[in-house]
């Protein structure tokens, strides 16, 4: 019998033993448990990150073999390797250069409008003393409205004689009366969507500290410049980083507004050109990547201002 | 402090002119299209903002429309397939993100935050080529694996924010008294869990619905191309001319449902819109 032992220090030894014996086994159990929640997550994730990584990784680096090639679907024959030719023949194209400065100019342009509508919005609808609901209801309008729709909206109001806006003006047909009323369209559907995001940060803006800032004799337009938009400071970078992005990314409302004509085509309506009507894959991908390229460089340049508040990075740490 | 609280006349009428501000703002444009596609051929350009008639023609007319219907038929089908394999595939990498504990959790996070930012134009030239390749070109499938993998990431992000909010504490209590994990996963998470994969689904729906540059770049006939893209391709009596009348009326018909689900649902798509990206 092992548990009668004969002197004092038998038996602390065996209980010492013990204790380890169930300490081993307790560490075995929870490494175990660490094994499998390891296993678990890895394969509830595989599915959802092995699509996501087959369908835009494999065609990237398609889309870059193609763009180091000649690949026009007219001439099969004429296909080969021919370097950085493609590349040369973009970047010293007016075409597409004309296509970039268009593209920066409505992504500067609305993203600018959209911060300051959309704080304007975030505060109405977070501040206003009656029918909030009804404000907020209101406001998610625009964003559950197709691109395509509200284009066709703003093109049929713009058209001469048929349009309540346009009378017997025909805006669409000048290039930068048409770039105006991309920018438009752009900023009606997606102002919603940024005041969103505001006013989430606007949530965390505590009320004890304006009204504090109230009583020590700070302005309206103080308490918001010196407490307000600095405690903000992460959602406006967010925002603007979801809008800058998409924004650069801007095709429907073009396609719709004016189909590229007069010079109002942006990088991705050159580059669809290319694609469907050119039928020149070699051209098209040299684009999609100089496109990707662009976007990386925002985004990095974005994600660098955020420091610790980019979405997503700190989840453990946050919370 | 007075001065933050009072409701005075003044007050009223200034947060009231804001109100009006803002629905005269969002409603315009879609009273606009309302209007253009009830007006009957004789007023249609007329330039007025209101219809002075009201006619169901172009409602009847697009419904005679065999491309039209054969899009809303595709854009359902397509768009209600890509977000259930989405909320499925989302759900699970979500639950792991919010709930355990595993190496490539934070690569996880960060590839669907890559993928959220990808342009997809710069997908269209290659995944037109490989979908020609394969087959899929002009086909459902080939639309719904470029939808699925970029709503994943909206998915992730939301259910992962939705999920984090979950009081996990409540399963483990259930299973200590006596409920076994299936009855605890069904009576106490799945009941939890659920507002949140609801709401996914609208924003995730909304996304493939509103989708017009895969829908034009990877089809070519009715058989797979959907309402937007179908839109842009509607022809009037010539070429250049295009058919006012039955546009409004298509494009009407397409936002009516999205819209009502919106307005209906509205707190919870408020709360799934924003908590992906600021509670990050």
């Amino acid at each position: 019998m092992t548990t009668t032992p004969t002197t004092p220090i038998a038996a602390e030894q065996e209980r010492d033993a013990l204790a380890d014996e169930g300490l081993r086994i307790a560490q075995q159990r929870h490494s175990e448990g660490k094994k499998a929640e390891r296993r678990l997550g890895l394969m509830l994730c595989a599915p959802a990150a092995t699509i996501m990584l087959a369908v835009t990784g494999y065609p990237i680096l398609y889309a870059f073999w193609l763009s180091l090639n000649r690949a026009d679907l007219r001439t099969p024959d004429a296909n080969k390797f021919i370097g950085i030719d493609n590349y040369v023949t973009v970047l010293s194209s007016p075409i597409w250069w004309r296509a970039v400065w268009v593209t920066v100019i409505i992504t500067v342009v609305s993203a600018a409008f959209e911060l300051v509508l959309g704080m304007a919005l975030a505060l109405v609808m977070h501040r206003t003393i009656f029918g909030r609901g009804l404000v907020r209801t209101s406001a998610l309008v625009p964003y559950a409205i197709v691109t395509v729709v509200a284009a066709f909206s703003w093109r049929f109001a713009w058209t001469q004689s048929l349009g309540y806006l346009a009378g017997n003006s025909a805006p669409l047909t000048g290039k930068w009366s048409s770039i105006s009323i991309i920018i438009l369209a752009e900023i009606w559907k997606t102002v919603p969507f940024m005041a969103l995001l505001l006013m989430a940060g606007l949530a965390l803006v505590p009320d004890d500290l304006l009204k504090a800032a109230s009583m020590d004799g700070a302005s309206l337009w103080q308490r918001f410049y010196r407490i307000t938009l600095p405690l903000m400071k992460p959602a406006i970078l967010v925002a603007l980083l979801f809008r800058t992005l998409d924004a650069f990314r801007i095709f429907d409302n073009i396609f719709v507004l004016t189909n590229g004509a007069n010079e109002t085509g942006s990088v991705s309506i050159v580059a669809y050109d290319n694609l469907i009507k050119g039928l020149n894959l070699g051209i098209g991908s040299t684009m999609a990547i100089l496109i990707f390229i662009m976007i990386a460089i925002i985004a990095f340049i974005f994600i660098k201002l955020f420091g610790a508040a980019a979405p997503g990075a700190p989840q453990e740490g946050r919370r | 402090m007075a001065n933050m609280t009072a409701v005075t006349p003044q007050r009223r009428l200034s947060w009231g002119t804001a109100n009006l501000i803002v629905l005269v703002y969002a409603f315009v444009p879609v009273i606009w299209i309302i209007s253009l596609s009830v007006k009957s051929a004789g007023t249609l350009n007329d330039g007025k903002f209101w219809p002075r008639d009201i006619a169901w023609t172009n409602y009847t007319a697009i419904f005679k429309n065999n491309d039209f219907v054969r899009a809303l038929i595709n854009s359902i089908g397509i768009c209600l397939i890509s977000t259930a394999v989405a909320l499925v595939f989302g759900t699970m990498a979500a639950y792991a993100i919010a709930r355990l504990d595993f190496p490539g959790k934070r690569l996880m996070v960060g590839v669907s935050l890559l993928i959220a930012m990808f342009p997809q134009i710069a997908l269209v030239t290659p995944l037109f080529k490989i979908e020609t390749t394969l087959g899929l070109f002009d086909t459902w499938l080939g639309l719904i694996i470029p939808y699925i993998t970029f709503a994943l990431p909206l998915a992730i992000y939301t259910l992962s924010a939705f999920f984090r909010e979950i009081p996990w504490e409540l399963e483990k209590a259930a299973k200590m008294d006596g409920a076994t994990p299936f009855q605890a996963f069904r009576r106490v998470v799945a009941p939890l869990a659920m507002p949140g994969v609801f709401t996914t689904a609208i924003l995730v729906f909304i996304a493939c619905w509103n989708d017009f540059l895969f829908a034009v770049s990877l089809t070519s006939t009715s058989n797979a191309r959907t309402v937007p893209a179908a839109l842009s391709y509607f022809t009037g009596a010539t070429t250049f001319e295009k058919p006012t009348g039955p546009i409004a009326a298509a494009a009407v018909i397409i936002t009516i449902p999205v819209l009502l689900v919106v307005l209906l649902f509205q707190r919870r798509i408020v709360a799934g819109l924003t908590s992906g990206a600021v509670k990050g």
